[in-house]
């Protein structure tokens, strides 16, 4: 194994260092609910200051307990507080990597990389701002309730789960100030006509400038119809396998429409955040 | 003070730590500061524009990952006004890697790519040759030679043939690369592989085959390179499955003057940096002036030649 180096390089000249690989001892690595666990890092003042919402840390999984996760495994930033020094990650524990994630105990390391990739953006001239978010979806989405706060912008987050139990961070988007709207599919309020309902309340209100979301495919479709019916334009985080996540082996290319054409992008460089209306459905 | 200075058919390289094409871009500057490295090596460019291959492009197996990328390229336009000088502010060697379906292509992309910025060309010649029947060049010793002589006459630049471990004639192939004009060997790419998901029956990789890199390849490509560097009278730049300055020494001992580094810096960005670091160090304990007293020391005894060249199994 390689040395993990725990310091910021210094800046070389013309090009400034932007990312950095270090090792972060665990704070708390404990469960949600029954799908999710909250990672808690401590993280050094001079990396959460680079932080954005909507950016990723690649992150490279502990061999242990019989996984043997080898590539690194990309994950949101779920919160980042530089007053505290910590750095939040949210995941579903869904394979090797993330059962691996799920085994580190406070005081372990974890080696990550990152601040990666493009950050969601707020327009200054986006004064109601809908985040419509599902499932682990919450994750990358809930920084920007905070950058929303801090802009003093208005915010509705509309969080869709399969049950109640499995909603997060309705508190926490009720407690930044953000009108919180819940639906779910065990109170059969989730499906998208209804969602759809919903939407276009808060457009008639003038509630709506612009939209954020994230991986769910029935979302996107949706958005994108209502975005292009009210002339709203919005912003999706998107996923993709990633070996590099840094731009360097073009593996994690998604297609996007741009003009009359189709255009292969980057998810870990040119996103994770792209142009809702360019996305394409999958 | 160590010496990790190596010299690469004329081109004199820092150290002989470099990265592999396609696992490297001006990106990595963003992390570490590239003029450490001993040269520059980019990622294959084919004349026109191409779209690569269908997504999943990647999959990880068992320690070690296959891709099928493709070669996506932007043709060589683009390269040449937006990558080649963007290199020129390092001192370090930049190397291009290109590539071609046909050897007329190739030999006018060839030429094309020959300009001030760039120390030495590496032709990828693991690609299909699409006149023949879709074998790689590289695959076969005729083919080799032929493209070889082709490139060679479309530059004055270095030439660095990319041998492929998908050929039962490595000795035979790496001779005729040598005879058609190569200046240095780069040993090797990936090894043709696939994996299937047992759930859905689907094979991992969009293209459903894909190359092994990574770790599991090493026995291999350190096999080739030593066969290489006691076939041909020309360096050999050893790749494949390297991530610890262990591995390195090994390359060296077998007979590499250099290597490349591929997929150990999506694991670890800046492996590169701590291999560099590592092998002054190692060398200093050793009590080795330099790297250059490594190279090619492996005690393999007065060997058959039928020995050092089998590529069947023992
Ligand atoms: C930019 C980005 C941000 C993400 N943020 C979060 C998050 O905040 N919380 C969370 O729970 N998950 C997130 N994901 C998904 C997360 O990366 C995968 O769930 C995780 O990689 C699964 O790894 P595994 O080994 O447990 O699963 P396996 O299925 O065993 O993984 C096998 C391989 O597939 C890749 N893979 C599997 N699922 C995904 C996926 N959805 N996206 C990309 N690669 C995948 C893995 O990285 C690995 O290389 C994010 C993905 C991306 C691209
Ligand atoms: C994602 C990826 C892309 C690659 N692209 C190229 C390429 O464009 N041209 C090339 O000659 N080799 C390419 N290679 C092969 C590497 O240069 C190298 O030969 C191989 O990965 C073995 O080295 P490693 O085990 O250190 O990765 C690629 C490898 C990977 C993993
Ligand atoms: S993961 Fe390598 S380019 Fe995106």
């Amino acid at each position: 194994m390689m040395g993990v180096r725990e310091k910021i390089m210094p800046v070389q000249q013309e090009i400034s260092f932007k990312a950095f690989e270090m090792g972060l001892a665990v704070k708390s690595n404990d469960p949600v609910n029954g799908e999710y666990r909250k990672l808690v890092l401590d993280a050094p003042a001079g990396l959460l200051a680079r932080c954005r919402a909507g950016q990723f840390f690649h992150l490279l999984c502990p061999q242990s307990g019989g996984e043997t996760p080898y590539l690194r495994r990309p994950m949101s930033i779920y919160g980042f507080y530089p007053q505290s020094g910590e750095l939040h990650f949210l995941y579903k524990v869904t394979g090797a990597g993330t059962r691996a994630l799920a085994a580190l105990s406070s005081g372990e390391r974890l080696n990550v990389l990152g601040p990666l990739g493009v950050p969601f953006t707020i327009a200054d001239h986006w004064q109601d701002l809908v985040l419509v978010a599902r499932g682990v979806g919450l994750a990358t989405l809930a920084p920007l309730a905070l950058e929303a706060q801090r802009l003093g912008r208005r915010l509705t987050a509309i969080c869709s789960a399969r049950h109640p139990d499995y909603l997060m961070s309705t508190g926490y988007f009720a407690d930044l100030g953000a009108d919180v709207i819940t639906l779910t599919d065990a109170e059969g309020t989730s499906d998208p006509d209804n969602l759809e309902r919903v939407i276009e309340g808060l457009v008639a209100a003038g509630r709506a400038d612009a939209f954020y979301t994230c991986g769910s495919n029935r979302m996107l479709r949706l958005l994108q119809t209502i975005g292009a019916r009210h002339g709203i334009p919005g912003q999706i985080a998107l996923e993709q396998q990633m070996a590099c996540g840094i731009g360097m082996c073009h593996c994690c290319v998604r297609p996007f429409n741009r003009g009359d054409k189709q255009v292969h992008l980057r998810v870990c460089r040119e996103g994770p955040v792209f142009d809702m209306m360019e996305a394409i459905a999958w | 003070m160590v010496d990790l200075s190596v010299d690469i058919a004329g081109l004199k390289l820092k150290n002989p730590i470099m990265p592999a094409s396609g696992t490297f871009s001006e990106e990595l500057a963003e992390i570490f500061d590239l003029e450490r490295l001993g040269a520059h090596v980019t990622k294959t460019i084919t004349r026109g524009w191409r779209d690569g291959n269908p997504t999943p492009r990647v999959c990880e197996v068992g320690g070690s990952m296959l891709n099928s990328i493709g070669i996506p390229s932007k043709g060589v336009g683009a390269f040449l006004e937006k990558v080649v000088p963007f290199y020129r502010r390092y001192e370090t060697p930049l190397v291009v890697s290109i590539s071609g379906n046909t050897a007329d292509e190739f030999a006018t992309l060839c030429s094309e790519v020959s300009v001030e910025g760039v120390a030495a060309i590496e032709v990828n010649i693991s690609c299909p040759n699409i006149e023949e029947d879709g074998k790689a060049f590289a695959i076969r010793p005729s083919s080799t030679y032929d493209v070889m002589r082709r490139l060679r006459a479309a530059t004055d630049l270095p030439l660095w043939a990319k041998l492929t471990p998908n050929t039962g004639e490595t000795p035979e192939v790496a001779r005729a690369a040598e005879e058609g004009g190569a200046d240095a060997l780069v040993v090797a790419n990936t090894i043709l592989s696939m994996a299937i998901d047992i759930r859905s029956r689907r094979p991992k990789l969009g293209n459903l085959m894909g190359g092994l890199s990574g770790p599991s390849l090493k026995p291999i490509a350190l096999r080739m390179a030593y066969q290489c560097a006691r076939a041909t009278g020309i360096p050999v730049i050893g790749c494949g499955g390297i991530s610890t300055v262990e591995d390195v020494i090994e390359y060296l001992i077998a007979g590499a003057t250099a290597v490349q580094v591929g997929t150990a810096t999506f694991i670890h960005p800046t492996a590169m940096i701590a291999i560099i670091d590592g092998l002054e160090a190692w060398l200093a304990d050793e009590g080795l002036a330099g790297v250059r007293d490594l190279i090619g020391t492996v005690i393999d005894g007065e060997q058959d030649e039928a020995v050092v060249f089998m590529e069947a199994a023992p």
